[in-house]
């Protein structure tokens, strides 16, 4: 009995779906992870039972994604398309969509197709395919039309036939309808006509096939709501005769949906379909789980949210989107028993059980002659499989990385370490990674041209690193002045000493400008501080500060005056960050960092003053930023908390105390945090009085309400 | 649903006695505790920790000792110098013995079970053995120079430990004779007390005897060789009490400043086969002297001084992370102490010794949601009765529970043999009407009285069978309800259509009809459909029920936290449905209000609620009893130093 789990959602990340819905969905090479395609740029790797994203890859502003992402399986690369013809091969590790393998095409892609245990097939508009080995080793090769005119492709499916792949492809000209079946191990391409009979005015909206021994079972959703079959041969009686091969389309379920509406089809299993669509024209779309066999609906599921009319199906989850966020729905489908099956059927036509057999005319062509030239057992070697090398199953994985640590080159390394990782996760998996990453840093130490940048970095990806793990790491990252590694490091390592810190901070203020603009920086920390409206806010903010507080009974008149005479100048001041977005990215990873008072003050005694005055500038315009709401918070996805400014101010005055106060650059800035530290203290000794008032009106009201012994009250009961 | 006018009333001056001693059995899931007052609770802890048991106590009755034995056979031991048994079918004491060794501060039940220890003021600890009918004086240990405070026996049941002031003796059993006596240090900080008080001894199987003290130590002795292994100072105060885990892998201490220390046996490094006893959890949950601990194999229990029952899961030790890994803190008793006459507005307060009469007040005003309305005329405390014993008719004498009829015409009775009986009223006497007899072969009292407001029917539940109704008027049994897994916490009949509403610990509702001899549709409705997840997880039992007189679909269920009426007409909530909605719709219109509307009404504005009903179709009556009013009236605990104060 076929039975639909509980839906869940894949994180609500708004996708950028238009109104045509996703791209695509597709598998991946590793089980429940699934490559989802949204209608703009941006490709989304899901690990289903996790709920929750592995990486996100999108195309630069102004290209569009114009066929579903696709995962290789001999390689594990993914593939896409953008702008139609350009290619685009890249893998985990990569972060950067527009610095990966780019391959640009002569003609126009339609789709590309992986399944596992074969090279991608890419089908071209014209319907042309191509081997994807054989289009790489020559990308701007003549491609050749091979439907006509004004033919245009409405579905494909690739198959697996006996160990041979197969590609079946429908067309469209004028209402009229193709199918193509491709063949690879004899390169023959069959052509099959549909016409379409009395129905010839319902458009065919949603297409699903699946095999049946040596038929390929061609399902269309018609618009009238009728689900129908066509059984294509997968090996043409005579092909080389011009007879037209007979198929014959019969109806296989009656009125599933109301036509009208952007409704999809999807074959679940021999004798199961799922249909997206309101059952009934005014009604809600529905998924729901056919019995082709008993004609019965086996279960039903409202989504009210409306779909954008697209159905995928892997293992056992069908996704689709729901309103505007992809849901996956797990389907079940145990042995069935004929009254399981017949049980749910809800509107008992009689004669509904029959099938009834339309006999179709399948005009045939005889197949245009496509001389194909794609499937050659693949001259080009993957590129991945070139360098594999001879594995001994007895020894451990671990060990087997660590003797190649040893003597290979950084590229094989990192090659064996990606194909390391990618195994299962052992128990002592992080001590296996601190390993690994002692054997890199010791061969770092002894070869000083060795610095295996990538592995170390996928290494601290992993999230299971800590600077005990792998206590060299740090150090020579700051002797290759590897800044986006030590940003990298202060984010996932718990427990650096103080003293790295604060060389990190050493470096990370040190650094020029020009050089930082070079380094690619994890930006999450930092939002776009330096905004234009920015300064009228200011202002705002400062008078705000003057009417917090009563002037004659405080006694802080003079920095009162003081601030009315210039607030212009602080504005000005303060406004702008002191640093670029990226270093200050940097500098938020060391506020972000975990320290312990004591042990960081002396190293902080070691900066140079100019440094220590531009940290403490960018530390006062934070402050000054965070004044500007109410909460008390940064913008951004994960800022610096007031907290951490604060104890980095009171850090960095501690630690450099007399170098502030005799140096005159920092004379203006120490003077305008202090007038903004005493204008602050002001707010803070208003708001105690305030807070004192409300606690005894809240106490009031309590005991009002407690006190009595006795009472009558009214109460309303909702 | 609709306006009620509240009385809420929180002149009900109910403070619970301090909890003195928990007893933990193991076999049956069970938890004994004894109060100040005499009074011994039995708490089910696998039906919800409901309060199933309860013997009221008497001020000549203080018990200082607890323990279960042979099984499921509960003993008491108190300053009286008295042996007591309770017969936990009857609800009623079954023999007191006296011990003639004085007042008795402890009591431990020997390993198997067949042999009680009680140590006297006087120094002796005397052996008795349990026989099936009565307990049995065997003979005296040596006697010590003062009072023996604290009793535990060896596993094996050769050896005792017995702690007494300043000093910790260990007994062999056959001989009779001290074996070690182990003197404990009476300094505490450099200062010398005047005199150390060993509250609390645990015997391990290893031979460690573990000894709990009035200078905050937790010491570990070698009973073997008499010498001091270990001490961990751990309150500035008196550690009242210990209880250790049957597996001796953990331990529980309470002190007198409210803290329950959890100390567990670890491994001294991993993998190494040496453990070390090692303090691993601190609990504040208590105010006041914690006098009592038990360890259950889930969890820590404690009581005290401050009256509340706090029952701490173990969360390595629980298997599921479901609303049973709650802490749980037990304040009221899981019974009615409140009953109210509708018509003339009285309510009557229980206390364990004497009862009050109030008249509830008026208003003339009115007002909107809210409001607290001025009063025409304020509560009356009326009369107060106190206890006062004189000639009974012999049924009357053990009655577990007492109704009236509507019309006050007759009296019902639950005597504690079982059976049930009618009194007709007359003017000032009464007259023996009928006895229904005890189903055969059962002698469980019945602790749960209802009558139907015709007067027609009774129905009566004990704390495991069935509810069993009668016909009055028939005076012979009508029906039995089936038995159901879970105590009834609640019992009414619904006027006009009879329908018997039952309320388990479980927090399952069930609404049998009488006259039809079945469930009715709504209940058959909400079984199949199921309750609420968060109606099934509240923590405190409804205590009560009651009916809409105009509205026959509304029923009122209260519990501590919550009351609610529900309304049989309106849809079931399911798990997606808001049960609790604190806030009043606001600018929904009527067709959602309606559409999410369901059946069960809830309000928590008043808590902790001990009783509310329905005086007529627009006024509620609620008897609060704010927790600050109970901790106004306890002793003041042990003031401890706060920083900045």
């Amino acid at each position: 009995m076929a039975a639909l789990e509980e839906e869940f959602t894949l994180s609500a990340v708004p996708l950028g779906a238009g109104p045509d819905g996703l791209l695509g969905v597709e598998q991946c090479d590793k089980t429940d992870q699934f490559l989802i395609t949204d209608g703009g740029r941006t490709v989304i790797l899901y690990k289903v039972s996790d709920q929750k994203p592995l990486g996100s890859w999108s195309v630069k502003q102004g290209q569009v994604i114009t066929c579903p992402a696709v995962c290789n399986f001999q390689t594990g690369e993914y593939i896409v398309v953008h702008d139609s013809k350009v290619l685009r091969l890249w893998t985990n590790e990569d972060v950067n969509l527009d610095k990966v393998f780019k391959a640009t095409l002569s003609a126009e892609v339609y789709r590309i197709h992986s399944i596992p245990g074969t090279e991608p097939l890419v089908l071209f508009k014209e319907g042309a395919v191509r081997g994807l080995e054989a289009l790489l080793a020559e990308p701007q090769q003549k491609i050749e039309t091979v439907i006509s005119d004004e033919e245009v492709i409405k579905w494909t499916k690739f198959f697996m036939v006996f160990r041979h792949p197969a590609l079946i492809f429908i067309t469209e000209k004028h209402g009229n309808y193709f199918a193509y079946v491709q063949k690879f191990n004899s390169s023959v391409l069959s052509k099959y006509t549909l016409l379409l009979g009395q129905e010839e005015n319902f458009v065919i909206q949603s297409f699903t096939a699946s095999l049946d021994r040596k038929f390929i079972s061609l399902l269309s959703l018609s618009s009238d709501g009728c689900i129908y079959e066509t059984l294509i041969p997968i090996h043409p009686s005579d092909p080389e005769k011009n007879q037209q091969p007979r198929v014959v389309r019969s109806l296989l379920l009656k009125t599933v949906v109301s036509g009208n509406a952007r409704n999809a089809l999807s074959v679940l299993d021999q004798d199961h379909v799922a249909v997206l669509g309101p059952p009934l024209p005014a009604s809600k779309e529905c998924l729901s789980i056919w019995n082709t066999k008993f004609q019965t609906l086996q279960v039903s599921k409202e989504l009210p949210q409306g779909t954008s009319g697209q159905l995928w199906y892997y293992g056992e989850h069908l996704f689709m989107l729901h309103g505007k966020i992809l849901t996956v729905i797990p389907y079940k489908c145990e042995m069935s028993s004929l009254a399981g099956a017949l049980g749910k059927l809800k509107h008992g036509q009689d004669s509904g059980t029959q099938t009834m057999p339309h006999f179709v005319n399948w005009e045939t062509s005889q197949g245009y002659g496509l001389e194909s030239k794609n499937s050659e057992p693949s001259k080009r070697i993957l590129r991945r499989r070139t360098i594999e090398p001879s594995v001994q199953p007895e020894v451990p994985a671990s060990q087997q990385l660590l003797s190649i640590i040893k003597k290979d080159s950084e590229k094989h390394i990192e090659i064996e370490l990606r194909k390391f990782l990618a195994t299962k996760r052992t128990p002592d998996f992080h001590t296996v990674i601190g390993d690994i990453a002692i054997g890199l840093l010791e061969r770092c130490k002894t070869e000083p041209s060795f610095y295996p940048r990538n592995s170390l970095m996928q290494l601290i990806q992993m999230h299971v690193l800590s600077y005990s793990l792998c206590p060299g790491l740090m150090e020579v990252a700051l002797e290759k002045t590897d800044i986006q590694m030590l940003q990298l490091c202060l984010q996932q390592f718990p427990d650096i000493p103080e003293a790295v810190t604060c060389a990190c901070l050493k470096m990370f203020l040190s650094i020029g400008d020009d050089n930082l603009q070079e380094i690619d920086v994890n930006m999450e920390s930092v939002s776009d501080y330096s905004d234009a409206v920015q300064d009228e806010k200011m202002e705002e903010q400062m008078g705000i500060l003057q009417n917090g507080f009563n002037p004659e009974e405080d006694n802080c008149d003079n920095c009162d005056k003081e601030l009315s005479k210039k607030p212009q100048k602080t504005v000005e001041e303060t406004t702008s960050c002191p640093v670029i977005p990226k270093r200050a990215a940097l500098l938020n990873a060391v506020l972000h960092s975990a320290y312990s008072e004591s042990f960081l003050l002396p190293h902080l005694k070691d900066i140079p003053a100019q440094h220590i005055t531009l940290f403490l500038q960018y530390l006062y315009f934070l402050y000054l930023k965070c004044n500007e709401n109410a909460t008390m918070t940064l913008p951004g996805i994960h800022p610096p908390t007031l907290n951490q400014i604060m104890d980095w101010i009171c850090l960095l005055l501690d630690a450099n105390f007399t170098v502030l106060v005799m140096i005159p650059e920092a004379k203006s800035l120490l003077l305008s945090l202090y007038k903004f530290v005493k204008s602050q203290i002001c707010i803070c000794s208003e708001l105690n009085k305030i807070e004192v008032s409300f606690r005894e009106l809240k106490k009031l009201n309590q005991e009002k309400n407690n006190r009595e012994l006795y009472s009558i009250e009214v109460l309303e009961l909702f | 649903m609709g306006e009620f006018k509240v009385h809420r009333v929180r002149f009900f001056n109910y403070v619970p006695s301090g909890i003195r001693c928990v007893a933990y059995n193991n076999q049956s899931n069970r938890l004994a505790v004894s109060r100040t007052d005499g009074t011994v609770e039995i708490y089910n802890l696998s039906a919800n920790y409901f309060q199933e048991k309860f013997f009221p106590g008497h001020e000549s009755r203080a018990t200082e000792a607890l323990c279960w034995a042979k099984g499921q056979r509960l003993f008491s031991a108190g300053l009286n110098g008295e042996i007591i048994e309770y017969d936990l079918q009857a609800l009623d004491i079954k023999y007191s013995m006296d011990a003639f060794g004085g007042p008795i501060w402890s009591m431990a039940a020997s390993p198997s079970g067949s042999q009680l220890l009680v140590g006297c003021e006087d120094g002796s600890v005397k052996l008795f053995q349990i026989n099936p009918d009565k307990i049995q004086f065997e003979r005296n240990f040596d006697r010590q120079k003062s009072r023996i405070l604290s009793l535990s026996w060896h596993p094996s049941g050769t050896h005792i430990a017995a702690g007494s002031i300043d000093y910790i003796s260990v007994f062999d059993i056959k001989s009779g004779s001290a074996v070690h006596k182990m003197l404990v240090d009476r300094q505490y900080m450099g200062v010398s007390k005047r005199k150390c008080i060993i509250w609390g001894v645990a015997f391990l199987s290893d031979g460690t005897v573990i000894s709990v003290d009035s200078a905050g130590k937790v010491q570990f002795w070698d009973s073997a060789t008499g010498t001091l292994v270990k001490t961990h100072l751990v309150a500035n105060a008196d550690v009242q009490s210990i209880a250790v885990s049957d597996q001796e892998d953990s331990f529980v201490v309470g002190t007198a400043e409210g803290t329950v220390f959890h100390f567990q046996l670890v491994s001294v490094t991993s993998n190494s086969s040496e453990k070390q006893w090692v303090r691993t959890k601190p609990f504040q949950h208590h105010t006041h002297d914690v006098r009592t601990v038990a360890h259950s194999p889930t969890a820590l229990i404690s009581g005290g001084t401050d009256t509340h029952l706090v029952i701490r899961p173990l969360m390595e030790k629980v298997e599921v992370k479901n609303y049973d890994a709650a802490l749980r803190k037990i304040t009221f008793p899981h019974r009615r102490l409140i009953s109210c006459s509708k018509k003339r507005q009285l309510l009557l307060f229980q206390f364990s010794h004497h009862l009050d009469l109030w008249r509830l007040g008026s208003t003339v005003a009115t007002g909107k949601h809210g409001d607290t309305l001025p009063l025409s005329k304020d509560a009356d405390h009326l009369l107060q009765l106190k206890t006062k014993v004189s000639k009974m008719p012999a049924c009357l004498r053990s009655a577990v529970q007492i109704m009236f009829s509507e019309d006050s015409t007759k009296l019902f009775v639950a005597s504690n043999q079982g059976s049930l009986h009618i009194l007709r009223l007359l003017e000032g006497s009464f007259k023996h009407l009928h006895t229904f007899q005890a189903q055969s072969g059962t002698v469980e009292s019945m602790c749960l009285l209802a009558v139907s407001p015709d007067g027609n029917w009774l129905a009566a539940s004990g704390t495991s069978a069935g509810v069993h109704v009668y016909s009055v008027k028939r005076l012979k049994l009508h029906c039995t309800v089936p038995a159901y897994n879970f105590p009834v916490t609640a019992l009414a009949i619904a006027p006009k259509t009879n329908n018997l509403v039952i309320a388990h610990s479980d927090q399952q509702i069930f609404e049998y009809s009488i006259p039809d001899k079945q469930y009715t549709e709504w209940s058959r409705a909400i079984q199949k459909q199921g309750f609420h997840h968060h109606w099934l997880q509240r923590d405190t039992p409804i205590t009560h029920i009651g009916f809409h007189p105009k509205r026959p679909a509304h029923i009122l269920l209260h519990d501590a936290y919550m009351f609610c009426i529900i309304d049989k007409s309106l849809p079931l909530p399911n798990d997606k449905t808001l049960l609790y909605n604190p806030l009043p719709p606001t600018n929904e219109s009527d067709v959602i209000r309606r559409r999410t509307a369901h059946a069960f009404k809830i309000s928590k504005k008043y808590k902790p609620l001990l009783f509310m009903d329905l005086l007529d179709e627009g006024t509620l009556v609620a008897v609060e009893r704010p927790l600050d009013d109970i901790i106004a009236q306890l002793p003041p605990p042990i003031k401890k130093k706060k920083f900045g104060t």
